[in-house]
């Protein structure tokens, strides 16, 4: 059994318009960065998960986003793994 | 007529839930926690109140909707009960799966406390059948996150199949953006399970069930129950 530490973002789906987001561009076009596009919010999740190898960590993972940690109908989710030494 | 009132840690709305079935619409109630595992016999009516369920972590409804009394409301629905979601109501509602798409922030990004008008567009639903087709109601809103979301060919089916209950309105019935106040695709303030035994809204029927308080339009739900509870007899 392996040791991961995952962390996942959270953001609505590419469709939706993020109002959020919007807003904040807005906030830093008008503090001197507007170079700046395409401003998402989002969420991070952060936990560790035993699994037999990274696939099946993933395969769980993505799991608990479809599950919970993420509602598919509006939002999108992104894992990285990453393995802890025993 | 037996309404059974869940509550939830952090719902707020339950008490007004209480007093409207029982005072203004002169039925039972019982408050149920959110740890029962199972619903009274004989309760005909489920309400998952307005509130802000376990602190609306992560997002708006999606604890609540695992919580231990969730699987008897599913079972509940699925046998043919009816199930009112008022406001996180409704969140906890499409969070489950028992209603389509989901509710974002509101467009303004503001909480929203103020009163609208809602047209009715179903008059025929276990919880409209005291309306006129295109009656409209005076009802309050409070929330932050009730811009009604779901794609295109769940929208189109809603409207097909009267599935949408009421919409955001201005006072003479018409459905202009301006009268849209949290951005809800095609101003959808509440809809319908395929079934049409399970609503969820977000304006709250329950805090204007009273005359002495100026506006007893909200009450027309209740006693909407209450008439198809009787048929049902």
């Amino acid at each position: 059994m392996k040791h991961f530490k995952a962390s996942i973002t959270v953001s609505l789906r590419k469709s939706i318009l993020d109002v959020q987001g919007k807003t904040v561009e807005h906030a830093l076009h008008s503090t001197n960065f507007p170079m700046i596009k395409n401003t998402r919010i989002g969420k991070h999740v952060e936990l560790e998960i035993d699994a037999e190898n990274a696939e099946k960590a993933h395969a769980l993972l993505s799991d608990a986003c479809k599950t919970i940690i993420a509602n598919p109908i509006m939002e999108d989710y992104h894992i990285e793994l990453h393995e802890m030494e025993a | 007529m037996r309404f059974g009132i869940v509550v939830f840690p952090g719902s707020n709305c339950d008490h007004d839930a209480w007093y409207a079935t029982t005072h203004n619409a002169d039925s039972e109630a019982i408050m149920l926690w959110h740890k029962d595992t199972s619903i009274p016999k004989g309760t005909d009516c489920i309400i998952l109140p307005g509130g802000f369920s376990y602190g609306d972590y992560l997002r708006c409804g999606a604890i609540a909707r695992v919580s231990p009394i969730m699987a008897a409301v599913t079972q509940h629905a699925k046998r043919g009960g009816y199930v009112l979601g008022i406001c996180n109501g409704f969140q906890i509602l499409t969070e489950s799966g028992l209603l389509p798409g989901a509710l974002l922030r509101n467009t303004s990004l503001n909480f929203i406390c103020k009163d609208v008008y809602l047209r009715t567009e179903n008059s025929v639903s276990p919880f409209t059948n005291s309306l006129e087709q295109g009656q409209i109601l005076r009802v309050p809103i409070a929330h932050g996150e009730g811009n009604y979301f779901a794609d295109e060919d769940t929208l189109n089916m809603l409207e097909q199949q009267g599935r949408v209950a009421f919409k955001y309105c201005d006072v003479n019935g018409n459905t202009y953006l301006e009268s849209n106040p949290n951005g809800s695709a095609r101003n959808i303030a509440g809809i319908l399970n395929e079934q049409g035994n399970v609503l969820g809204m977000m304006p709250h029927p329950e805090r204007c069930c009273d005359i002495q308080i100026g506006n007893a339009d909200g009450l027309a739900v209740f006693q909407s129950l209450i008439s198809a509870a009787e048929l049902l007899i």
